[in-house]
């Protein structure tokens, strides 16, 4: 088993048409996941072609559910739009909606996560290289790729990803594979303050699936989120599990490219958050290069395989 | 975005929160006719306009004291203004360099009774709008909420619902405000909460509002930020930015799509996504080195972007040497690479430069690099990378 989403799961794309979108489409379709629909408002009834894949197209996407059983989606959407695309996916009674699309206004991500309460859609990012989990193919194919991470660096196996930053979570990846070891899930949350799911979210899904026998979890400055689920593996977590966070050089105050990435108070620093890491007993990856390898440490330290 | 305390007071006005009168000037030909304007006979408080906090305790490059001062007559205003006016402003929050005042606001001054904090932001682990307020004004709120953090009192906001009477109360009461106070600091919580949800604000500060002996509650000093994500929505409040107040270095940065924020070190980094480039930062710390820029070229980082941020970066006279982090997870390496060589080649760089590349098509990539014939170090990971260039800079 993997979490979230497994090479079964019926995917459909928002904003399949737009160029971001179609692109990510066809990488998605040629990795082997099952893209079973597209939506684009107007464009019902025409098809997204790709090789031998000719991707139905609906105009909403109660209308894509109805006739695929899509139960997944993906979000291109641009900013403006976007979080009315995240409720559209809520209210056609999504399981799971992961929102690529970066920029989305703090005010629109505020109204659609309260309008979400009670509802039984789980929201991944926005602002989020989306979620992958690897098939047995070559390059990992015949998986589930959701989003817009590379599918290749991938590997079949038992180690759990968990990150904020979309290029930070390739770079854990790359070497996990690197090093031989697989993964079973790799789950970018994104890097918005205002975010659908969590470091802890995802770490519990991890900590309760037998597939799963390792976890990198990867941070930023900013929030208290990586704290709050060091503190929860401390107390439930027997599975190793190494961290690291970004931003030990970034000056107070200045946004770093991602908007949760803003450093507040002294509790949202690098420094406070390695320092609760370390007190949890998650080996902290000293340098981004030594994310692999600090789960290794882990995992000898507990006497537990990886692979 | 920021903006200035007389444009976001302007805001304030707008939305019904109260503010001692004040007007701005830009040009000091236009000081007299703002002191005239105010229309105020008793002393005055002459503001130096700057994005940074701190301002009352920093000191001028010349050796005047005090971005903000107090004029007891319009005469003595003028002259400090003059005094403030094309002057370079250092405060605990703007660096060394400091920030030239370009424009000084003129308010009058009030009695104060007592000083107060308020200010409205998201709660990240409510995803919420919270409204935080103290007993405690016109100090760094930061020491409050680590010395006494039964000090500061917090509302969160339903944002289905929007900010009620009860909390707007409740607010109040904590405060220990009564009578005229009690209400006028409940209409202008309501004020606040209304001009912070309308305008996309990331951030409303009001350090202090104070009360006055005549049972007004007014926002003295006034710090807006907005969310750029929502700027699209609200013109009116583009047309407020004040390119002085920017680096220019991060405005050109912007016109390629680039994220670009100027740091006092000397290794210029160039790094794709936001995570990665914070980590590249730390890394090249973590050797020994200090960076000189965080740069973010985004996920496809195209020829033309690489060729904008070598250029963006050389103006920075203390770069030493360069870091290109890369990874290249659907983009191809080899893009990369030529962008890389072609910008070398063009601005005839003479400092180091270290590239790491990875991902896809990163064979062709490297092969490119090499048979540049130019002096560009190839690296493996970015532990390597940054180590050559800690090494090549020192």
């Amino acid at each position: 088993m993997a979490i979230i989403v497994t090479e079964k799961t019926k995917v459909l794309v928002q904003g399949i048409t737009g160029e971001f979108g179609g692109r990510h489409t066809k990488l998605s379709l040629d990795y082997g996941s099952a893209i079973v629909a597209g939506v684009t408002p107007g464009k019902g009834g025409q098809f997204f072609e790709h090789g031998s894949h000719r991707v139905p197209i609906f105009n909403t996407v109660r209308d894509a559910v109805a006739a695929t059983g899509a139960t997944a989606s993906a979000v291109f959407v641009p900013p403006p739009f976007a979080a009315d695309a995240i409720l559209e996916g809520v209210d056609a009674g999504l399981e799971l909606c992961v929102a690529i699309t970066e920029g989305i206004p703090i005010k629109d991500m505020i109204r659609a996560k309260r309008a979400m309460l009670g509802s039984k859609t789980r929201l991944i990012g926005p602002n989020c290289p989306g979620i992958v989990t690897p098939g047995t193919g070559k390059d990992s194919s015949g998986g589930c790729r959701i989003g817009i991470a590379p599918g290749y660096i991938h590997k079949k196996g038992h180690v759990g990803v968990v990150s904020r930053s979309g290029t930070l979570t390739y770079e854990a990846v790359f070497q996990l594979t690197s090093k031989g070891l697989g993964q079973t899930t790799s789950v970018g949350i994104g890097g918005d303050p205002v975010n659908g799911t969590s470091h802890l979210d995802v770490i519990k899904m991890f900590n309760d699936d037998p597939e799963t026998w390792g976890i990198i979890m990867i941070g930023e400055i900013g929030g208290n989120a990586e704290a709050e689920a060091a503190r929860w593996v401390k107390a439930n977590c027997k599975k190793p599990v190494a961290g690291f966070i970004a931003g030990a050089t970034a000056p107070a105050g200045r946004r770093m490219g991602h908007a949760g990435a803003v450093v507040g108070g002294a509790e949202d620093t690098a420094a406070a958050k390695i320092a609760v890491f370390k007190e949890c007993g998650i080996e902290t990856a000293v340098t981004p290069s030594d994310m692999a390898d600090a789960l290794i440490r882990a995992a000898q330290a507990r006497g537990a395989k990886l692979a | 975005m920021n903006i200035h305390e007389y444009q976001a007071k302007a805001l304030f006005e707008k939305f019904g929160v109260a503010v001692p009168r004040g007007v701005a000037a830009r040009t000091p030909t236009e000081f007299e006719s703002a002191l005239a304007t105010l229309g105020h006979e008793g002393p005055i408080i002459v503001k130096s306009q700057i994005h940074a906090g701190g301002r009352g305790k920093g000191t001028f490059t010349d050796g005047f004291k005090g971005g903000v001062k107090f004029a007891k007559t319009k005469a003595e205003a003028l002259e400090l203004a003059n005094r403030m006016f094309n002057n370079t402003l250092v405060t605990a929050q703007t660096g060394p360099a400091g920030r030239k005042v370009q424009t000084i606001y003129f308010t009058q001054a009030c009695d104060i009774t007592k000083e107060y904090y308020l200010a409205i932001l998201l709660d990240r682990v409510t995803s919420r709008p919270v409204i935080v307020a103290s007993t405690e004004g016109g100090v760094e709120i930061e020491k409050v909420a680590h010395e006494t953090p039964d000090k500061i009192f917090k509302i969160i906001v339903d944002p289905a619902i929007g900010l009620q009477g009860y909390q707007a109360r409740e607010l109040a009461f904590r405060l220990g405000l009564t009578g005229d106070y009690f209400k006028n600091a409940v209409k202008l919580i309501g004020a606040l909460y209304t001009m912070y949800w309308e305008t996309d604000a990331a951030m409303v500060e009001v350090n202090p509002l104070i009360t006055t002996p005549t049972g007004q509650v007014l926002a003295l000093d006034a710090k807006v930020s907005f969310d750029d994500n929502a700027l699209f929505r609200h013109p009116d409040i583009v047309a407020l930015r004040d390119l002085n107040e920017e680096d220019s270095k991060e405005i050109e940065a912007a016109k390629f799509n680039l994220s670009y924020i100027a740091l006092d070190g000397n290794i210029a980094c160039l790094v794709n996504g936001a995570g990665l480039a914070m980590s590249t930062m730390d890394i090249i710390k973590y050797y020994g080195g200090s960076p000189a820029n965080f740069l973010d070229v985004g996920g496809g980082a195209s020829k033309d972007q690489v060729q904008a941020a070598f250029k963006i970066i050389l103006t920075d006279p203390n770069v030493k040497g360069i870091m290109v982090n890369i990874f290249g997870g659907i983009m191809d390496c080899n893009t990369i690479a030529t962008g890389v060589v072609a910008a070398t080649r063009e601005l005839g760089l003479k400092i180091p430069l270290v590239v790491r590349l990875e991902g896809n098509n990163v064979a062709a990539g490297k092969k490119t690099l090499a048979e540049s014939g130019l002096k560009i170090d190839s690296a493996d990971t970015m532990a390597d990378a940054a180590q050559k260039i800690v090494k090549l800079v020192a």
